[in-house]
């Protein structure tokens, strides 16, 4: 209880007091994840939209195995991040091991399947809502998938946001490949493990606050696009 | 086997649209389609009847492309090609099919694939808004508008390319008399305007209100194919009199 109460003290205080250092882990973790988040909505709903649209032999198993990707294990992408990226490596020439760099791609390759995945739930109801409408227009399968994604918009931000939940509070990757490299590869998850390890919970549990703060805020978010989305749907 | 349109045989324009060799549809181990041959022309209203399960809905969606024919062969006509392809044909479904957007970003959607300035898309809505009698509800949701004003914007946009042919199934199926009135004063428009109407419908009443002809499929062929006024007086077979009788065995219940 004492350790509670002197983590939300301590988190008050670093926020209030704008500690550089807290600041600091915060903007990195926030610049990680959105760019993780966004190159992986990029590949994601493209992914997606273009399984809704296109029919081929093999398509059944792709899915299978993006589902599967789900539930990757972090520090198993971690690991394989980090033999890609290790000097003897065969990305190893351009020296991004315990970079922000590194940790992008990690969490890149740990949400996309994620994001596809979702994405592909999100618009695989609706195409096969417009699929007759499509082909009356014989449109193209760019334009299909031009519409999919507009259409869906509101859906694919609740994917996205869900990517962005699941990428601000990952450890186990960014931890192999990024080295919790004070100032450098720093972040919220991967300083709180630090502190936890130190013995320093209160400090550990302060940034847990914050932590918690996003989520939440997250989820409040994703709310609000729900019911918003509801609304529409049910009006 | 049925060859017409008699009206337009008659007339100027000889041209034909679509026509129809021997199409037969297969699906599975079941003959859905068996042996058609008929022609659509260029301008007209061909209304569509037969019982439930006749195969209407297949016939029009071999008319759209939507389905290819297992044999025979489907020919569509200079008349039709000449045309950008993509306008040539529009369809609208008995639950109509609105895109996530606002009544109006739904017309613009059809327009979008037309090669027009903004002012000339811009003065097609907003005769579409009006033909549809929507010009109140432009900016709204398309999805909170009610059955009737959803299918009038389905429509509205289908007819706003301007297309060849228009291929409408049970537009009217599940509408108040009010909103049945607007689609078929729709439908006129559409028709004088130079678009063929194919329509399927159920409504006695309402096929001889828009019919130049009618054609009447059961068990996947066709047994009539009439002008309007002859197809009522003489429909030409025994299964269309039985339809018309309301004595037709009905596939749906079991009963063929």
């Amino acid at each position: 209880m004492g350790d509670l109460s002197e983590a939300f003290r301590i988190a008050f205080h670093l926020l209030a007091s704008f500690d550089r250092e807290l600041f600091e882990i915060i903007a990195l973790s926030l610049k990680v994840s959105l760019v993780a988040v966004a190159i992986s909505c990029f590949f994601g709903f493209l992914m997606g939209a273009a399984l809704c649209v296109y029919r081929f032999r093999g398509k059944q198993i792709i899915v299978i195995i993006i589902n599967a990707l789900m539930g990757l294990p972090p520090v198993v992408v971690g690991l394989c991040v980090y033999l890609m990226l290790s000097r003897s490596g065969p990305l190893g020439v351009f020296g991004l091991l315990y970079t922000p760099t590194a940790m992008i791609i990690a969490q890149v390759l740990l949400i996309t399947p994620l994001i596809g995945a979702l994405s592909l739930q999100v618009l695989h109801e609706m195409h096969k809502e417009y699929d007759e409408f499509f082909r009356s227009l014989h449109l193209s399968p760019l334009a299909k998938i031009k519409t999919l994604l507009w259409d869906a918009r509101f859906g694919l931000i609740i994917v996205g946001l869900a990517g962005f939940g699941r990428a601000i509070s990952e450890v186990g990757a960014v931890m192999i490949v990024g080295g919790n490299i004070n100032h450098l590869t720093r972040i919220m998850t991967t300083a709180i493990a630090l502190e936890t390890s130190k013995g320093t919970l209160a400090l550990a549990l302060a940034l847990g606050i914050i932590l918690l703060g996003f989520s939440v805020s997250l989820n409040a978010a994703v709310m609000f696009l729900r019911s918003a989305i509801s609304d529409d749907k049910n009006a | 086997m049925p060859e017409l349109d008699e009206k337009a045989k008659g007339s100027k324009n000889l041209d034909k649209l679509i026509r129809f060799q021997n199409v037969t549809l297969k699906i599975g181990h079941h003959q859905l389609i068996h042996d058609i041959s008929c022609s659509i022309n260029t301008t007209g209203k061909i209304v569509v009847m037969g019982p439930n399960g006749a195969g209407k809905s297949l016939f029009l969606r071999l008319l759209a492309g939507l389905m290819k024919p297992t044999a025979g062969k489907i020919t569509r006509g200079a008349h039709f090609l000449e045309h950008n392809q993509n306008m040539n044909l529009s369809m609208v479904f008995q639950n109509p099919v609105l895109l996530r957007r606002s009544t109006r970003a739904n017309i613009e959607y059809a327009l979008q694939r037309m090669n027009i300035s903004r002012q000339q898309r811009l003065q097609l809505i907003s005769s579409a808004l009006g033909v549809a009698r929507l010009e109140e509800k432009a900016l709204i949701s398309a999805r909170r508008l009610s059955g009737g004003e959803q299918q009038r914007l389905a429509l509205a946009r289908a007819m706003v390319v301007k297309p060849k042919l228009l291929l409408l199934d049970e537009v009217t199926a599940s509408l108040d008399p009010a909103s049945t009135q607007i689609v078929e004063t729709m439908i006129d428009e559409a028709a004088n305007s130079g678009t063929k109407v194919v329509l399927i419908t159920h409504d006695v009443r309402q096929a001889k209100r828009i019919a130049d002809n009618i054609l009447f499929i059961h068990q996947g062929k066709i047994f009539a194919y009439e002008p309007v006024r002859k197809f009522f007086r003489d429909p030409g077979s025994h299964e269309a009199q039985a339809y018309l009788d309301g004595k037709l065995p009905n596939p749906d219940l079991g009963s063929e």
